[in-house]
């Protein structure tokens, strides 16, 4: 076996990783910031009314937009700054199966960036499909 | 989400879709402290995850023709005898050949250790890789990351170095969860009042057990994952039974 590609190759995968670890935790900090920014607003208006989940509704469609939802949550509404939170953190592994394309394609391991686009079609697909 | 189900006695539906968003927050939490460390596989993570998210496609495209019940019992045998064999595979680890089709997709590696970094090979690639296309499945069906079966797929059928097993693994159910829950959301599954303390909650548990784990023995870990799995394993089978589910 030879060593030295093999080595560079190692490293390069671990900057890789160290920066998509630092994006995964600025996203799960927003994420959870927002999230608990809109419990606080929730819970202050409507935290009086009990909260009924043994029967299903289904969410209203204008928390199942993400467009809806961030224009609510600007104006401030508790529910749709929690879904906004939740919709940042669905996005962090999306967000990071893109970078990863960007970094394999910057080794040019051709194989990689198919099967990394592959899966990044699949996670679009389900997300707005 | 099993215990969303059975304590609060919340709708299956919206405890699925709960479940997905604590499952991404657990793999998001965590990933960002274990990828600072060098353990996890970034190329073993992106070819499994070929398997895993056309699961999780197809498991949250059945969700709702298959009795879950059904699936529950199946899934809880099949995590008990994973328990059995991942304590009697301690004695026989050293035997298998590494896969010639792990160097060819360059999927071997090392990770830190006290002695500085260790080289590693992954052996049976074409059996990982289906069992990971199981997982994403009942990921995507039950609304699970299904981490311990992709751990028992690296760590058992690949003989993947265990840390790595379960970083890479934890790493993976945030995007196999993605998949899935891009389904439920459309949906109307998911609940920002239910999800909110849901996710909180687990953000700060895996957090602090990201950092626990780098300092603990492989030897503790892996009992205290086949007890995980043996009790989740017994709770699926009671609940498919009883209907919990």
């Amino acid at each position: 076996m030879d060593n030295t590609p093999a080595k560079t190759t190692a490293e390069r995968d671990f900057q890789l990783e160290q920066a998509l670890g630092r994006l995964l935790r600025a996203g799960v900090m927003i994420s959870a910031a927002l999230v608990a920014l809109g419990a606080v607003i929730y819970l202050s208006r409507e935290g009086n009314q009990l909260s009924q989940f043994s029967t299903f509704t289904g969410q209203p469609p204008r928390l199942r937009t993400p467009s809806v939802v961030i224009r609510e949550s600007l104006q401030g509404r508790g529910r749709s700054l929690m879904m906004f939170g939740i919709l940042i953190l669905l996005a962090t592994p999306v967000v990071r199966v893109g970078l990863s394309v960007i970094g394999f394609f910057r080794e040019k391991d051709w194989l990689y960036v198919g099967m990394t686009l592959f899966v990044f079609a699949i996670l679009m697909y389900s997300l707005l499909g | 989400m099993p215990m969303l189900a059975l304590a609060f006695h919340v709708d299956l539906r919206y405890a699925i879709g709960a479940s997905l968003i604590a499952v991404i927050a657990t793999s998001s939490g965590a990933a960002a402290a274990y990828l600072r460390e060098g353990y996890s596989n970034l190329r073993i993570a992106m070819f499994l995850e070929l398997a895993t998210t056309v699961g999780a496609l197809a498991g949250a495209a059945i969700a709702g023709f298959v009795p879950t019940s059904a699936i529950a019992v199946l899934f809880g045998a099949m995590l008990l005898h994973s328990a059995y064999l991942s304590r009697k595979s301690l004695a026989e680890r050293d035997t298998v050949a590494p896969d010639p089709l792990a160097a060819k997709l360059r999927l071997n590696s090392q990770y830190p250790t006290e002695d500085g970094p260790r080289h590693y090979e992954v052996s049976n690639v074409k059996s990982g890789f289906g069992v990971m296309f199981i997982a994403g499945g009942l990921s995507g069906l039950l609304g699970i990351g299904s981490g311990a079966v992709k751990v028992l797929a690296m760590d058992h059928v690949m003989r993947i170095p265990f840390k790595v097993s379960t970083t890479t693994s934890n790493f993976m159910i945030g995007v196999t969860a993605a998949a899935s829950a891009g389904v439920y959301l459309g949906r109307g599954y998911i609940d920002p009042v239910l999800s909110m303390p849901v996710m909180l909650g687990v953000l700060g548990g895996s957090m602090v057990g990201a950092r626990i784990l780098m300092r603990a023995q492989t030897k503790m870990l892996r009992t205290l994952f086949s007890v995980v799995i043996t009790v989740l394993g017994l709770q699926m089978i009671y609940k498919g039974f009883t209907g919990g589910l």
